[in-house]
């Protein structure tokens, strides 16, 4: 029978690890989101059209509410539909 | 400020409508900034069963600001004007936009085109 210790190498250990997410405005110093840029924002929205998120964009509350209103005002201006499918 | 103008109409008239709002901003003591056409681009979704519109993207200073509602009021009664949006700007976004006039914002690609044809 295998001891313990063989057991925890069976398997390639960083398999299931995943990447640690960052703020991409901070990351790459992006102070100002463009509300008339909706090829950008669309990184932010899911198929429906719905924002997503901090979860899994990973940004900071900061930008996330920049982005939220962003996407709002880019909505009103038809630039991004309000609701749909397979936006992507 | 962020305008969306009727398609329907002819060139000059889209012109016209654009030139009498920033005729309007200088009237009542704005500055033009920069007036930037868009162009024609397909809507998200359907405004007053149009389904493209031509955008315009006016930016101005003006130290107090008193007459955009009435601005605004006239823009809601101009059936010309589809949507409109007016936005107040941070020091950053002036500074995006100014650098986005400078060709400095962009996709890299593009940046390093501009860049060839400088030093051509």
């Amino acid at each position: 029978m295998a001891s313990q210790e063989e057991i925890k190498f069976l398997s390639n250990p960083t398999l299931g690890q995943q990447r640690k997410k960052y703020c991409r405005f901070r990351k790459f110093g992006i102070k100002h989101i463009d509300y008339k840029d909706p090829d950008f924002l669309i990184q932010f929205v899911n198929e429906q059209g719905k924002l997503l998120p901090r979860r899994i964009t990973g940004n900071s509350l900061k930008y996330q509410r920049r982005v939220s209103s962003a996407v709002k005002r880019a909505r009103h201006l038809a630039m991004l539909p309000f609701s749909t499918d397979l936006l992507k | 400020m962020t305008f969306i103008v009727d398609p329907v109409l002819s060139d000059d008239e889209i012109k016209s409508a654009a030139k009498n709002y920033s005729d309007m901003i200088v009237h009542e003591g704005g500055k033009i900034v920069h007036l930037d056409e868009m162009g024609l681009r397909q809507l998200a979704y359907p405004i007053n069963k149009r389904n493209t519109g031509v955008y315009f993207s006016l930016e101005f200073q003006s130290e107090s600001g008193a007459f955009i509602p009435k601005m605004e009021l006239s823009m809601k009664r101009d059936e010309r004007i589809l949507r409109f949006l007016t936005v107040r700007l941070d020091k950053y976004g002036v500074k995006y936009n100014e650098d986005k006039r400078n060709g400095l914002i962009g996709k890299r690609k593009d940046w390093k085109k501009k860049k060839a044809e400088d030093e051509v």
